[in-house]
């Protein structure tokens, strides 16, 4: 892991990251969406996601020097804080969406946790995405149980990825030191509540969707907001950051 | 049955106080979709402050063979318009 002095600036890296690496993710669907505004749509989430990423970074690079385009196009995969969900394969679209169902409901209620953040920036940030996310979940939500209660084909997709991808659902939860210490500041939300109502959310929407809610107790992937990334990380950034590398500077 | 998605007519209202207006139309399975639909395809550059989406086949319209026998009759009524009142100088914007 990158030596990481600041908690405050840890923090807002894996805000930050997240949201990057999850709206490039999106964009490479851009033109391959399914259906025409199935394709606007996702776009549209990778656009709000990477606004969000703007204000993050743009945040830590106040403390840490830098600017957001050298914290987005000149890191290495160790020196990321995404967390291993977000940098998931996009799949089928019944993976895509369950990814981002996964990470829109705990974005939901995070974003709604840093709306009394002690620290204002932080607050005024969460306050700025909490109706993009509103709707980004709204919208997940509504195709998972589409999806999920659709065809027999859509059922069983949905709930391949639904266990598929859940190992990676616990560890925005799993805090560690330095989000303990964001915690204990009032800066973050409490890990329990969020994870109480991420529970409480899915459950009542795969109840909708006649999906069956994965064991809770399961065991967690985790890794990613300390820098250790499952192998996907380093081909998303390699398409993401190749400009930036290959023509140092260069500009739209 | 079709396995294309139905299509729907959108209609945006820009502010409040004017009326919707058709902006174009969308494939959405129904109407809830339609409405998320529309508002990711017509409302990126913050058009609009409410939706209304109707399913086209719902729609009934006149058919441009009857434009002489529904239209034509009322282009000789010029009476029929309010031009023929003297408007006092001070009454503006009417």
């Amino acid at each position: 892991m990158a030596h990481l002095p600041d908690p405050k600036l840890a923090y807002l890296l894996r805000q930050g990251d997240n949201a990057l690496i999850l709206s490039q993710q999106l964009s490479q669907l851009c033109g391959k969406g399914p259906a025409l505004e199935e394709d606007m749509a996702l776009t549209n989430v990778a656009l709000d996601l990477l606004g969000q990423t703007r204000m993050w970074l743009a945040y830590a690079a106040e403390l840490q020097g830098g600017d957001e385009d050298t914290l987005a196009f000149l890191r290495d995969a160790h020196e990321m804080h995404c967390c291993l969900l977000v940098e998931q394969p996009n799949g089928n679209y019944a993976d895509t969406m369950m990814r981002q169902f996964y990470f829109d409901t705990w974005h939901y209620f995070l974003m709604q946790g840093l709306l009394t953040s002690t620290d204002a920036r932080i607050a005024q940030i969460a306050e700025k995405s909490i109706k993009e996310v509103t709707y980004h979940l709204r919208r997940s939500g509504d195709l998972v149980v589409r999806l999920g209660d659709g065809t027999p084909d859509s059922h069983a997709k949905t709930q391949a990825a639904a266990d598929a991808l859940w190992m990676y659902s616990g560890e925005m939860f799993l805090y560690d030191a330095l989000d303990d210490a964001m915690v204990a500041q009032g800066v973050a939300a409490a890990s329990a509540p969020l994870r109480a109502a991420f529970l409480e959310h899915v459950g009542e929407i795969f109840a909708e969707a006649t999906l069956t809610l994965p064991d809770p107790s399961a065991w967690m992937q985790r890794g990613g907001k300390q820098g250790r990334h499952t192998e996907h990380l380093g081909f998303i950034l390699a398409e993401m950051q190749f400009l930036q590398r290959a023509y140092p500077g260069a500009e739209w | 049955m079709s396995r294309e998605w139905p299509l729907w007519e959108v209609f945006i209202r820009s502010q409040h106080g004017l009326a919707h207006k058709h902006v174009g139309s969308l494939h959405a399975p129904d109407a809830e979709m339609a409405v998320n639909n529309a508002r990711d395809v017509y409302t990126r550059r913050n058009e609009g402050v409410s939706i209304w989406v109707v399913r086209a086949a719902d729609i009934v319209a006149s058919s441009p063979s009857d434009k002489g026998a529904l239209f034509e009759p009322a282009n000789s009524k010029v009476y029929r318009h309010p031009t023929f009142f003297p408007m006092p100088e001070e009454v503006k914007n009417l």
